[in-house]
């Protein structure tokens, strides 16, 4: 018998906003946490409002979820209209998708670790909350380093732009390949940026090294408990078990480490399930064969992750030598592999993006990168087709089918950071446990959710992607009756 | 203008894809200069603020609010009343929240068959007990609230008055820096004028012209097009020829149709009607038989002409029934809950 629910929080990142997830917490009559629950108020429908456009469009369409990541969707989109229309895209046209897929990485992992989730380190956790974001960043590492944050994110929008025809909602992709080759001089320009990238990515390695590795109150933080889950990990690989974020075979890895199963995107369905419960829109992804047990981590539990740490836990390395140092690193560092600290899984991001820069230059000096022969053009009947890549936040599928002309008859969607929806709701209810005792709720919880939920860059909302690096919380304590006994803000009072 | 002299300035979205955010902050460096020219009070993908700071304003305090995304639920709803109620001068920000862009097209669907098919048909959902998500649910510690979610996706302007548009998805920033401009300057366009050009993308795009009809539609897959001529005369549907012109023509300059993301001309009540006629004056047909024969190599019509417009556009949906043995119409019927301490 539980003992009687005395109090209720309520942490809205902004009051009465719509898709921008809600949290409750629900404490026993002895003031410790009875229960946690993490809701998604959103819907919009594109699995059903798809049916009956023709599948090329989808490319086009899918994008449209979400205007932060559009490129992952243009990308999934394209692979699984590959597949669909049995169309494999000749060398150049594949390359380039890659390279204009590691172009996002790089900006997409920059915006992250300098404007959202670095100012908690960089900074320091304990600074000043009006510290706490890009400009305090800046301030940090000096106004010269601000500016080659600017640049790197606004050159790779420019190589973004070139190669998808958009900076925003990129078309060039289509089933086969891509609608456009590159030149001698767009190479050129691309080849730059990606050198800039690669010193960019070490250098911010560097930055890490010195502000955070080199201070143990920090590294204490990234090992303690209440940043730990031993869950499942999920990532693309390519033939050699490295990361690979445009394409391969998914791994996921148990919480010992070991392989649990690879299997190539199209059998999704046989590995991944979706748990439905009443209190949200979305869907809460776990692995088939084990089970939904809840919200609970473990090897008996189906719940898995899919985030730059995870990725690194589902392979045995990376692609590139200088990322493959720093992966050795890591893992030499935090005690072996796989590591469970969701903390670090702002340190992967950076080891990705060094992957993701080094990979471009590669591709960027390819001899067949500027081939024109970037497109297949199919001619079998189209049927049915997944594509996956890695989004930043988690690993992204797109299953189509359609009649024989091409019409969409079933859409499928696993989006990114949904695959991570159960394992940030036990982040949230570990941090809240950590620091809710006999009924005292101080500022700490606020911290401390805040940096659970903000190490998977969740994509719920782009609330989580406010430039200033802290998401607006607002804690709402209420006794059984629902009254307010207590109520505390962070950051969102001006 | 505002106590300080810097004219008050909100951004929120509503339903959207948060591009039209990034979209505003891709005027890079020149955001410095709107903060610095504007008394930014309400933005809260960049900001930290709450609900109740904006409530608690006196109404049309707030000099401007840019607001993007559709209006699909009760809190959307809230916040454009809310937002229309405290700003003199409310702007549709990108496509979304003047004509409801992509996400619209949920327009020739229902709730019914999305909550169906994503909690119950998906072949990845394992959902025996049949379980659908719920506006009040009981969990042993007490009730969880979810938003109603609308069966229609609505504009802004069919929720509140709109002052101005800035079209398409999302909007360029140069259309971004020139509102800005015009707000700081005064020079504001008469109300209810959409800030861009007037006349059509095929003005703005690169390719060539000649004249020539077609025969018939081919899909984006099926040719590859010559760099330097029409596409819509090499046969690949391209709604440039009745869309507002302003992006540059981005995607016919990377061998892509124009989908019609900057809306309608000025004047246009239907886009997707004006599309229609823009189309009938390329295909090669003298006959109806002729015309249909080339419009069957165009599936999916009303996805190619309403891509973006749907949600505005004239064309209204009704359900089909059975009564006494024969087919009538039931309109959906959808009253906006909304908070009447709002409504204007």
């Amino acid at each position: 018998m539980s003992a009687p629910i005395l109090q209720r929080i309520t942490i809205d990142p902004i009051t009465r906003l719509e898709g921008h997830g809600k949290i409750e917490i629900f404490l026993d009559a002895a003031g410790e946490v009875a229960n946690v629950y993490f809701q998604i108020p959103e819907l919009r429908g594109f699995e059903v409002f798809c049916l009956g456009r023709p599948a090329e469009e989808m490319p086009r369409i899918t994008n449209r979820i979400c205007g932060v990541c559009p490129e992952a969707h243009h990308m999934a989109a394209a692979k699984a209209l590959d597949m669909l229309f049995h169309a494999d895209p000749p060398p150049a046209g594949k390359k380039l998708r890659e390279l204009f897929y590691s172009a996002f990485y790089v900006t997409d992992h920059t915006t992250h670790f300098y404007a959202l989730g670095g100012p908690d380190f960089v900074v320091g956790p304990d600074a000043p909350k009006a510290e706490r974001n890009i400009l305090g960043v800046v301030a940090k590492v000096g106004l010269e380093a601000g500016m080659k944050v600017i640049n790197t994110r606004k050159y790779n929008h420019e190589v973004i732009k070139i190669i998808g025809g958009r900076a925003i909602h990129p078309v060039a992709a289509l089933p086969g390949g891509m609608s456009k080759a590159i030149n001698e001089e767009e190479r050129q320009f691309i080849e730059k940026v990606a050198r800039d990238n690669v010193e960019f990515a070490l250098w911010s390695l560097e930055v890490f090294d010195q502000i955070v590795l080199k201070n143990s109150a920090y590294v204490d933080l990234i090992l303690s408990d209440g940043y730990t889950q031993r869950v499942y990990y999920m990532g693309l690989v390519d033939a050699n078990n490295h990361v690979n974020f445009y394409d391969g075979m998914v791994r996921v890895v148990g919480p010992d480490g070991a392989e649990f199963v690879k299997y190539a995107p199209h059998e999704y369905t046989e590995h991944i399930a979706e748990h439905v419960e009443p209190y949200s829109y979305l869907k809460y992804p776990y692995l088939r064969r084990i089970g939904w047990k809840g919200f609970v981590d473990g090897p008996d539990s189906g719940m898995y992750c899919a985030t730059p740490l995870s990725r690194l836990n589902a392979a045995d390395g990376m692609a590139t030598p200088r990322a493959q140092e720093a992966y050795e690193k890591f893992y030499a560092t935090l005690g072996g592999k796989p590591v469970h600290h969701t903390l670090a899984t702002h340190w992967a991001r950076l080891i990705e993006l060094l992957y993701a820069a080094e990979r471009m230059l590669e591709l960027a000096t390819d001899p067949e990168i500027t081939s024109p022969n970037v497109r297949t053009i199919p001619t079998e009947t189209p049927t049915w087709g997944v594509g996956t890549v890695e989004a930043p936040r988690g690993t992204l599928t797109h299953h189509y089918e359609t009649d024989e002309r091409g019409i969409l008859t079933k859409v499928n969607l696993i989006v990114g950071t949904t695959n991570n929806f159960a394992p940030i709701t036990l982040s949230i209810k570990k941090a809240a446990q950590a620091v809710i005792h006999n009924g005292v709720v101080n500022d700490g919880i606020l911290n401390m959710v805040e940096m659970a939920f903000r190490s998977y860059d969740p994509c719920f909302s782009c609330a989580t992607h406010s430039l200033p690096g802290q998401m607006p919380l607002e804690v709402i304590v209420r006794d059984a009756d629902g009254n307010i006994v207590d109520r505390r803000t962070q950051n969102i009072a001006r | 203008m505002a106590d300080q002299g810097k004219p008050k300035l909100a951004l929120y979205w509503a339903s959207s894809c948060g591009g039209c955010e990034i979209a505003v902050l891709a005027i890079h460096e020149k955001i410095l200069d709107v903060a610095a020219a504007f008394d930014v009070v309400f933005w809260p993908c960049v900001m930290d603020f709450k609900v109740a700071d904006v409530e608690a304003m006196p109404d049309g305090s707030i000099d401007v609010c840019l607001f993007n995304g559709a209006i699909r639920n009760d809190e959307n709803a809230h916040m454009a009343h809310l937002l229309r109620r405290k700003s003199k001068v409310l702007v549709a920000y990108g496509s979304c929240a003047m004509e409801g862009c992509i996400p619209g097209l949920a327009n020739f669907t229902d709730r019914e068959h999305m909550m169906q098919f994503i909690y119950h048909d998906s072949p990845s959902t394992y959902n025996p007990e049949g379980i659908e998500p719920q506006t009040h649910t009981e969990v042993p510690e007490g009730v969880l609230t979810l938003p109603a979610f609308w069966n229609t996706v609505r504009t802004l302007d069919q929720i509140v008055p709109v002052d101005y548009y800035l079209p398409g998805c999302p909007p360029e920033a140069k259309w971004t820096e020139a509102a800005v401009n015009a707000i700081l300057s005064g020079q504001l366009p008469p109300p209810g004028s959409v800030i861009g050009m007037d006349v059509t993308v095929c003005d703005e795009c690169p390719r060539t012209r000649h004249e020539k009809k077609i025969k018939r539609f081919y899909r984006p897959y099926e040719i590859v097009p010559d760099p330097d001529t029409c596409l819509l005369e090499q046969g690949l549907f391209c709604a440039g020829i009745a869309t507002r012109a302003g992006c540059g023509a981005l995607c016919p300059q990377v061998n892509m149709g124009c989908r019609g993301c900057y809306g309608p001309n000025e004047g246009v009540v239907d886009g997707g009607a004006k599309l229609i006629s823009a189309l009938g004056s390329v295909l090669d047909a003298n006959t109806p038989e002729e015309i249909d024969a080339i419009l069957d190599t165009l599936p999916d019509p009303a996805g190619y002409f309403y891509r973006f417009g749907l949600a505005r556009s004239l064309l209204q949906r009704t359900r089909l029934a059975q009564e006494d043995g024969h087919k009538v119409a039931v309109p959906f019927e959808e009253v906006p809950r909304l908070d009447p301490s709002l409504k204007d």
